[in-house]
């Protein structure tokens, strides 16, 4: 296991970095809900725990997979309370879920040290919006970590927890993209040997925050940042490489990367202010810094964070500042070399040019898709033949989101995790349309359960989908409280989806599987006639669990394929099931073997019982 | 600077992954550094993937336009679709069997002509066509085409260490199950290259 590796250096995903990095630490409690691009933390910590009970050894800490990331702070928040040293991971939309504990957190403060990991995601790669997470840093006052590679993401993972603990505050690690899923070579420091332990609560009055406790703390807090200012000037992680000259560049993150082999190319002569601790800024680091140069170019993704404050420290400086502010930079998406190439040649008037991204030929888009297979795919093929024409479907943060291509086109409106019934409710209040919502197995436990207590205390009329394939699909496959195996694969309570519903009081529940086409339509007939809120549990495996399984044990995976004797070229199995695996070549309807995954759905839709299973297979 | 950048393409389930897993773990077994941009979550589902392999000095794993060595593609509009990335006069390697996406079906968008394809990337560099596919069933599994392409990148010598230390990382890091499929896969790849006589 890579994680655990003990030849010097290892190639490590930067996110396994981190993992890694709190072993070394002595890590006791881990938490986290998944999202891209910060899933591989929390599986790393899931696959070392069960790697090593299986091995009959003691893992040394306790990892879970909470209900939302709210819940995952708050947990860890306790354990720290009580001297055991944790981490909780997320995505940055992860972090607005957990804010409302995090900000006051940050008044209270934690006794063994904490790292609050948020991995952001430029360009919406995997997100719903490209926030800039470092402004948490300054509206919580937390101290912030800001790697650029994975050796980095280790390094900083490790010192967090001596920083922490000097400040009795949790740290926050930032990551992009970029530095969570890259992989690189990271020197290795060895695993702290210990076993799993429990820490004490001693009770303290000033860990309640009723008003006249708050008013306090809040001093105290800014106390605290004082001297993590004080941290930033000296630590290791904030330097400058001198290659002489008067120009500078003041750079953190994967930005530091590209600054550095593009000086490297267009022969550059400057300084370099590399900045790994963000928040607070070194001041008087900075200042210097600035004070050697007659011109300085920040370059940092998304927000001007760091930026905004250097104009301040600058304000009566000598020196030219070149940024966002001035226009030279971006605020919308992640960097590459070429950009940043291409603004530094700018502002130095130096040459850098590159060809095009397109070429000549025009090519067909592909954009991610629902998998070959997929039972999302099968219950909305079912939704869309009985639901009226206007029918609006808020969805909501998953695999199924992908719904929204043609030719299902089963997505109409999103905002985050659990929207999906509280915008459902509201289109219910607003329009005369019916009102069919989505969401996964994993997000109805998330976020959608106010939602859902919401529809019923207000009667709205809405149908209310769980799609359950039951797992937390397009992270990764993580376990949620729907299942029946921790993080640390021990068997725990699983919670069914349709009791949960019964409890917060829906009358009208179906439970069916998707893959029966005409069962799933009879269960949505059922409950769009109801007036009041229903919910539809759609409950089949995620098909890459089960062909993974097929795989496992050896089992062939059959492809269908198309009787071409039979087949009209009606085309409904591509214009209005839409699953990849089918192609057209020249007028014929094809079956590409390689995609199939020999699920079956398709031979219930065709209407000329053209498809069959491969008779001779590799 | 001493680096070599390697572009791996293709659409997401196709093995970019592992093979690039196997190129940045082989490259360290080689006291090389690595720096791999890889991706993961949405973009998986069956979209257009790519893979940057950077070895030796380098800062960042992402690259310029017209910087990479190489460009390997487990299809062939996907190897086009990079083809900005590679520097001028330099090999592209590309399965030649076409995954047609969903948008082409439904005919909003066009495949365009392979020749055409082909034509386009010849303008700018030299192209292996391979059969990958073939290849790849012949040696036991269709997802054993990244192993059939890895085989013949390995015999190019356009990466810093031998073939050799490339199988041996295979051997160390795939599921053993498949590892006769594997190597098969593998060494046909490296036969398609010694027999089409290609040399560096």
């Amino acid at each position: 296991m890579d994680v655990l590796a003990k030849k010097s250096p290892a190639l490590l995903l930067g996110n396994q970095a981190i993992t890694r990095g709190a072993l070394e630490a002595g890590i006791d409690v881990v938490t986290t809900y998944p999202g891209t691009p910060a899933s591989e933390i929390a599986d790393s910590f899931s696959a070392v725990a069960k790697y090593l009970k299986s091995q009959k050894k003691d893992p040394g800490f306790y990892f879970q997979y909470s209900v939302n990331e709210k819940v995952a702070v708050e947990f860890a928040a306790a354990a720290s309370i009580c001297g055991l040293r944790s981490l909780t991971c997320m995505k940055h939309v992860g972090l607005n879920v957990a804010s409302d504990a995090f900000l006051t957190y940050m008044y209270v403060g934690c006794k063994a040290g904490h790292i609050i990991v948020t991995a952001d995601d430029p360009s919406c790669h995997s997100s719903q919006n490209e926030q800039d997470n470092r402004i948490y840093s300054k509206l919580a006052h937390a101290p912030m970590f800001e790697p650029s590679d994975p050796q980095e993401a280790k390094d900083m993972a490790l010192e967090g927890f001596t920083l922490s603990e000097k400040l009795k505050i949790p740290l926050l690690l930032r990551t992009t993209t970029r530095v969570s899923h890259v992989r690189g070579p990271v020197t290795l420091n060895p695993l702290k040997k210990k076993k799993t332990t429990k820490g004490i609560f001693r009770k303290n009055p000033l860990l309640v925050t009723v008003p006249a406790v708050a008013r306090q703390l809040h001093s105290v807090l800014l106390e605290k940042m004082d001297e993590a200012a004080a941290i930033s000037e000296k630590i290791p992680f904030n330097y400058i490489i001198n290659h002489g000259g008067t120009k500078g560049i003041i750079t953190s993150g994967p930005s530091y990367g590209y600054v550095r082999d593009v000086i490297n190319e267009l022969h550059l002569e400057c300084k370099i202010l590399k900045l790994g601790m963000t928040h607070p800024l070194p001041k008087k680091l900075c200042k210097d810094f600035l004070k050697s140069c007659d011109e300085v170019i920040i370059v940092e993704e998304l927000e001007p964070f760091i930026e905004e404050q250097i104009r301040a420290i600058a304000y009566d400086e000598d020196v030219k500042i070149y940024g966002k502010g001035a226009g030279h930079f971006s605020r919308l998406y992640e960097y590459t070399p070429d950009i940043v190439a291409h603004s530094i040649s700018e502002i130095f008037h130096l040459k850098h040019k590159t060809s095009s991204d397109s070429p000549k030929v025009k090519l067909p888009a592909r954009p991610p898709v629902l998998c070959p297979g997929c039972p999302h795919r099968a219950t909305y093929y079912a939704v869309k033949q009985v639901v009226p024409k206007d029918t609006i479907f808020p969805t909501d943060i998953g695999c199924y989101t992908l719904g929204n291509a043609p030719p299902l086109k089963i997505a109409d409106y999103l905002l985050c995790m659990g929207s999906n019934v509280g915008t459902a409710c509201g289109f219910s209040y607003a329009t005369e349309q019916k009102v069919v919502s989505f969401m996964g197995d994993s997000t109805f436990f998330h976020s959608s359960l106010p939602g859902i207590v919401n529809a019923v205390h207000h009667n709205n009329d809405c149908v209310i989908t769980v799609l359950d394939n039951r797992t937390t699909a397009m992270t990764g496959h993580q376990p949620h409280p729907g299942t029946s195996k921790s993080g640390m694969g021990e068997n725990i309570r699983m919670l069914k989806i349709e009791d949960v519903a019964k409890g917060l009081g829906i009358q009208h529940i179906e439970v069916v599987n998707p893959t029966n086409i005409e069962e799933t339509k009879k269960a949505f007939i059922r409950s769009l006639r109801y007036k009041g809120p229903s919910v539809v549990v759609s409950r089949a495996p995620c098909i890459l669990l089960i062909v993974s399984n097929k795989r496992k044990h050896g089992k062939n995976i059959i492809p269908y394929t198309i009787n071409q004797h039979k087949c009209t070229q009606c085309k409904i199995c591509i214009n209005k099931f839409g699953c990849p695996a089918f192609f057209l070549e020249g007028n014929q309807v094809k079956i590409d073997k390689t995609l199939c995954t020999s699920c079956g759905v398709c031979q219930q839709i065709c209407p000329s019982n053209a498809i069959e299973k491969e008779g001779n297979h590799e | 600077m001493n680096k070599t950048s390697i572009v791996f393409a293709g659409v997401g389930g196709q093995g970019i992954l592992t093979a690039a897993n196997i190129l940045g773990k082989a490259a360290l077994e080689a006291n090389k550094k690595a720096l791999i941009a890889e991706v993961h979550g949405m973009a998986q589902r069956g979209g257009a993937v790519e893979c940057i392999i950077n070895i030796g000095d380098v800062y960042s794993a992402l690259i310029c336009n017209d910087s990479a060595d190489v460009l390997v593609s487990l299809e062939p509009v996907e190897a086009l679709r990079q083809l900005s990335k590679i520097k001028k006069d330099r090999l592209v390697i590309t399965d030649i069997n076409p995954v047609i996406p969903p948008s082409v079906s439904l005919g909003i968008d066009t495949y365009p002509d392979l020749e055409d394809v082909f034509k386009e990337i010849q303008e700018k560099c030299r192209l292996i066509k391979i059969d990958a596919l073939g290849l790849a069933i012949q040696s036991g599994a269709r997802i054993a085409k990244n192993m059939v392409l890895l085989g013949a990148l390995a015999d190019t010598g356009l990466l810093p260490f031998l073939p050799q230390l490339l199988l041996k990382t295979i051997q160390k890091n795939l599921p053993s199950r498949y590892m006769a499929i594997s190597e098969k896969a593998f060494d046909s790849g490296r036969v398609f290259l010694k027999n089409n006589n290609y040399v560096e």
